[in-house]
């Protein structure tokens, strides 16, 4: 669980995005590994393996435990995309689904 | 993209844009050789200086003044003219099969950007891929909720976040009581350091001590660690590990972070805890040199792989040099004079500068350079890991990606397998998207304890590109030669 330092919560500029569907808001500039952490999500997605849960790990794009469906596009890697106005991000069932 | 009447988009690539990039770009490029400089992130400083042209953190004591020095290294940037490309993924670097015309022998960078592959030749590379955290193997270190402590600084880079609910931070080394001291000066709630520093490491650092009192990291880490130790519980001497999804007795629910379970003087203890982060130091992020075929070896001070390099940051590999902690950890400030040692040796070779210019000039850098690692080795055997978290027991995944344990590796070793390319064709580790970054150098420790050798004779991961995933449709995007082509089709 994370939360933003209070003088930034009152400074910044919000993004509205969904999550699974749900709308979710977070601070420009975030990632969306970032943005999902604000919003209380530490779940990103089940393992192909073995079902597993997961959620970031690394932020820094070595890990990819943060994989996600961004805007209908799915394995992205969360922690290396800004979260932008309307985006649609989805957790992510096993592996990255054939044309998505 | 081409400069004019040439076959070079660029006389040098810097890849990465932390201290050592940065440094190399910005002196490469006033001495008026054409640079660009690529980086995966949005904005430059790499992982240590992330963020510090626009973090939300805007309080300077909270992050502190060696990360603001940060900023000092974009104005020379700036102002040298170098290209710089953010946002763009370096997944292959390679010298083609064959000459030019001309004799010269250029250099082909694959590289992926908005969503596009395409090529890039330059005369020369300087890769600067920096650091990552030691894989902290321990039982449950998969559950969402353990984070390691550089992710939880970046987090707090560039979003302004810091961990509510319980907060258990564990493992040893300066990053872990720099972030502890930032979450103080933060207002952030930390319940508990657990630190795992082996008591018999004091034995074998005491010896370089002398070094250490000359180090200019000397009165700062001290100041922190004493402000941190006044103020938070520290508990020492911790000698394993483990995270749960349960609370005591019961059963965890939804496989999420519920608890910390930890040895001290041979009795357990637990700890309720929402947030675990992992600490036990940093090494070299070198995928990227290891896939261009540079020469590496095993560092046993530092306990890593380390790329072999002279005292240029030249690799085995001609045209290809490396720069920073991507070639053995130093800290930022060295990997800061590294860089631009390696920009003056690949001027030199590229023929900008003699020499004697480059000797001169490189002077003042390696006397910085020498300045900055002084006492290093303190610090190094100091903070090396105990093996029981270097070669973890049988039930802890060691590959994440392919969810191997360090049990499936030693039966591997039992049945034959001798290093750790036979582990990953024997069990897939080392073989999901993280390209054995999380796993290799566990993996490397469990097979080298497993037969009784030294890592070195054990090795490592043969790496291929594309070191970062691409997808198919990026690559059959790539413009095609009519070679290429018939390479496919008359075969």
């Amino acid at each position: 669980m994370f939360r933003r330092l209070p003088e930034i919560e009152t400074a910044s500029s919000t993004v509205a995005f969904t999550i699974d569907g749900r709308p979710a808001s977070a601070r420009a500039g975030d990632s969306v590994a970032a943005a999902l952490l604000a919003n209380g999500v530490t779940v990103c997605r089940n393992t192909p393996v073995s079902g597993a849960a997961r959620g970031p790990y690394c932020m820094m794009g070595v890990c990819f435990d943060c994989l996600v469906t961004i805007d209908g596009t799915g394995n992205r890697q969360g922690c290396q995309v800004r979260v932008a106005p309307g985006m649609a991000v989805e957790t992510q069932n096993g592996k990255r689904e054939v044309e998505r | 993209m081409s400069a004019q009447g040439s076959k070079f988009d660029f006389d040098i690539a810097v890849v990465g844009s932390g201290p050592a990039g940065l440094a190399a770009a910005a002196l490469a490029a006033s001495k008026g050789a054409s640079v660009v400089l690529l980086d995966e992130q949005a904005e430059p400083g790499g992982q240590i200086y992330r963020a510090v042209t626009e973090t939300p953190v805007r309080d300077r004591k909270v992050l502190g003044p060696d990360y603001w020095h940060g900023a000092e290294l974009l104005g020379p940037l700036r102002d040298s003219g170098a290209t710089h490309w953010p946002g763009t993924t370096v997944w292959s670097v390679a010298r083609p099969r064959e000459d030019a015309a001309d004799g010269s022998r250029p250099i082909q960078i694959g590289l992926s950007r908005n969503g596009a592959a395409s090529m890039l030749t330059v005369r020369h590379v300087i890769l600067a891929t920096g650091a990552l955290e030691r894989p902290f193997p321990i039982p449950g270190w998969t559950l969402p909720g353990v984070l390691g402590a550089g992710a939880a600084q970046v987090l707090l880079k560039t979003s302004g976040l810091v961990p509510s609910g319980a907060t258990v931070m564990a493992g040893s080394g300066p990053l872990l009581w720099l972030l502890a001291w930032q979450y103080l000066q933060a207002g952030a709630r930390i319940d508990a350091i657990l630190d795992t520093t082996p008591r018999e490491n004091w034995r074998a650092a005491l010896p370089l001590l002398p070094g250490f009192l000359r180090s200019p990291y000397l009165g700062k880490g001290m100041k922190l660690m004493l402000d941190v130790r006044r103020k938070l519980t520290v508990i020492g001497n911790v000698t394993s590990l483990r995270a749960e999804s349960g609370l005591a007795g019961g059963k965890g629910g939804e496989g999420v972070l519920k608890s910390v379970v930890y040895t001290r003087n041979g009795t357990e203890h637990r700890l309720p805890a929402d947030t675990l982060l992992l600490h036990h130091g940093v090494i070299p992020n070198l995928n990227l040199a290891n896939a261009t075929g540079c020469a590496q070896r095993w560092d046993e001070q530092q306990r890593c792989w380390r790329p072999t390099t002279d005292e240029w940051g030249a690799t085995s590999v001609e045209g290809v040099s490396l720069a920073g902690d991507g070639a053995g950890i130093g800290g930022a400030r060295a990997a800061e004079e590294a860089g631009r040692l390696t920009a003056l040796d690949a001027l030199y070779r590229l023929g900008r500068i003699g020499r004697e210019q480059r000797d001169q000039s490189a002077a003042p850098f390696r006397a910085a350079l020498d300045r900055a690692l002084t006492g290093r080795a303190f610090l190094d055997t100091l903070y090396t890991p105990a093996e029981a978290f270097r070669v973890p027991a049988d039930d802890t995944i060691v590959c994440r990606c392919e969810e191997v344990t360090a049990g499936a590796v030693r039966e591997a070793v039992r049945l034959g397998c001798s290093g750790p390319n036979q582990a990953k064709s024997f069990l897939r580790c080392g073989m999901g998207p993280c390209q054995g970054r999380l796993c290799g150098p566990t993996v490397t420790e469990v097979i080298a304890a497993e037969r009784n050798v030294s890592p070195a004779e054990v090795g490592y991961y043969r790496l291929r590109p594309p070191v970062k995933p691409i997808t198919l449709a990026e690559l059959a995007a790539l413009p095609k030669t009519d070679a290429d082509i018939d390479a496919v089709f008359k075969h």
